[in-house]
């Protein structure tokens, strides 16, 4: 019960509500706990309330660093550390 | 599904830990605690531990909120549900947990009580707006995950002013948690979970931040890694883990910085701190009372606290004496040391909580882990 899925905002309702994709079924969520949540933002979705927004560049740089830490000996990339 | 296929590649996780693998020192252990239940299933179900070096090893924690209620809870709860004029609602994962003398809220449902399954507490706020003559009791359980949410339900059904909605508020917090678990100088020396660095969780550090872990880092010298829940995000964290080992460091990492940021949601944090207040106590499955761990509704709400509406009285109730769930979720047995574990207790027939939900470490074990017990552990590397 403590997951929370990644889902595409496609449409912003009124009273901090927004529409989302989820498996291929529209849903009604509540955004109110997200500031400022554009259409085509990602969001983690739990219990019908949009947790945070997923941030494209930071998921970029993850995958970068998967990438190098599957190359044994290379150092960790600067801004692992947070 | 975009941000979930890519962090599930297999060969990019065969070769992260085959770095793990050169990495580690041969001679010295590494021992990382799990603290989620988000982790236990991701690390049974995509079988991450046989991918690990003979000397780097997990150990579960007890963050799965369904399995740290303890049983007096949801005895508390049947007793509410029994009443004529209650509708009690909850997630899924609550029905099936065993509760004292061989019921469950499943079971009282079939006796006749009102218990309603529910996706979302929003779900819980209209049904009291449609039906008024029905007293909609929401069973409100999770970590600072859930919190917030439960939070602006409250918050809604104040605004609609609806006097026939409250909560049965079971909130609990990761930090006292974790300390508990570190915090183990005054037990036998028997009890004490030998752990050498934390995984810390994904979904709960979106809400509260990477900032509250760095206290626990400090007093107990372990290092932290803050980790999504997908099976590379694991083992990027375990590499993360073992290099802060190696380094001699005990510092906060964030390895999910796409949704974790250092000082969390704030929207959320004050959605919580609006509708609720510290517990000065309260019991843990496993883990005993601890203090200032769990959330109660604050005094300007109190009018939709279901304990105080109904005068819950605690009553306290014992686990199952032959179920080792305390000691599994301390991190002191695995599920398969339970003598229980796949004969007496199964999902389907479950004798305590970590049997019940998909998070539970019995439960995980169980689907994706259990067949692996037969083949010799391997040999040391
Ligand atoms: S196998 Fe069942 S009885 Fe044993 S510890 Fe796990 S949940 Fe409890």
């Amino acid at each position: 019960m403590c997951l929370a899925i990644p889902v595409r905002v496609e449409a912003l309702l009124p009273d901090q509500m927004a529409r989302v994709t989820l498996g291929g079924v529209s849903k009604r969520v509540s955004i109110a706990l997200v500031e400022d949540v554009c259409v085509g933002d990602y969001v983690l979705l739990h219990v019908g309330y949009a947790l945070t927004r997923l941030d494209p560049a930071e998921a970029e740089l993850t995958l970068a660093m998967m990438h190098q830490a599957a190359v044994p000996g290379m150092p960790a990339m600067a801004g692992a550390i947070r | 599904m975009k941000y979930i296929d890519e962090y599930r590649d297999g060969t990019l996780a065969r070769s992260i830990a085959a770095t793990i693998a050169a990495e580690a020192a041969i001679d010295r252990r590494y021992r990382f605690m799990e603290f989620c239940g988000g982790h236990t299933h991701a690390i049974s179900r995509y079988g991450l531990e046989d991918l690990l070096p003979a000397n780097v090893t997990m150990v579960h924690g007890p963050g799965c909120p369904v399995c740290v209620l303890p049983v007096g809870r949801i005895d508390d709860a049947i007793r509410l549900a029994m009443r004529p004029e209650v509708t009690l609602c909850t997630y899924a994962d609550l029905l099936r947990v065993p509760a004292s003398g061989g019921t469950s809220l499943l079971k009282a449902k079939a006796a006749g009580a009102d218990i309603r399954m529910i996706t979302s507490p929003l779900d819980a706020v209209l049904m009291a707006e449609a039906e008024p003559a029905r007293e909609v009791v929401f069973l409100a359980i999770g970590f600072e995950t859930t919190t917030p949410s439960t939070a602006l339900s409250i918050d809604l059904a104040h605004k609609k002013r609806l006097g026939n909605f409250s909560v049965f508020c079971n909130h609990v917090l990761t930090p006292p948690a974790i300390r508990a678990i570190l915090d183990t100088a005054h037990l036998p020396p028997d009890e004490r979970v030998q752990i050498d660095g934390f995984i810390g969780p994904a979904h709960v550090s979106t809400v509260i931040g990477t900032e509250p872990y760095r206290a626990l880092c400090a007093q107990f010298a372990k290092p932290v890694v803050v980790a999504g829940f997908e099976p590379l995000d694991v083992l990027q964290a375990i590499l993360m883990l073992v290099r802060q080992m190696n380094a001699g460091h005990y510092r906060v990492e964030n390895q999910y910085i796409r949704a974790v940021t250092a000082t969390g949601n704030r929207l959320a944090q004050s959605a919580m701190t609006e509708v609720f207040a510290m517990r000065d106590t309260f019991e843990w499955r496993g883990l005993g009372q601890l203090p200032h761990s769990a959330l109660r509704l604050s005094d300007a709400f109190a009018a939709f606290d279901a304990e105080r509406r109904f005068c819950v009285v605690p009553v306290a109730a014992a686990d199952n004496p032959a179920c080792e769930c305390a000691d599994v979720l301390r991190g002191l047995k695995k599920p398969a040391d339970c003598k229980l574990f796949g004969t007496t207790c199964s999902p389907e027939a479950p004798m305590g909580s970590c049997m019940v939900s998909p998070e539970g470490a019995c439960a995980a074990h169980w689907t994706y882990g259990r067949f692996r017990d037969r083949i010799p552990a391997r040999a040391a590397a």
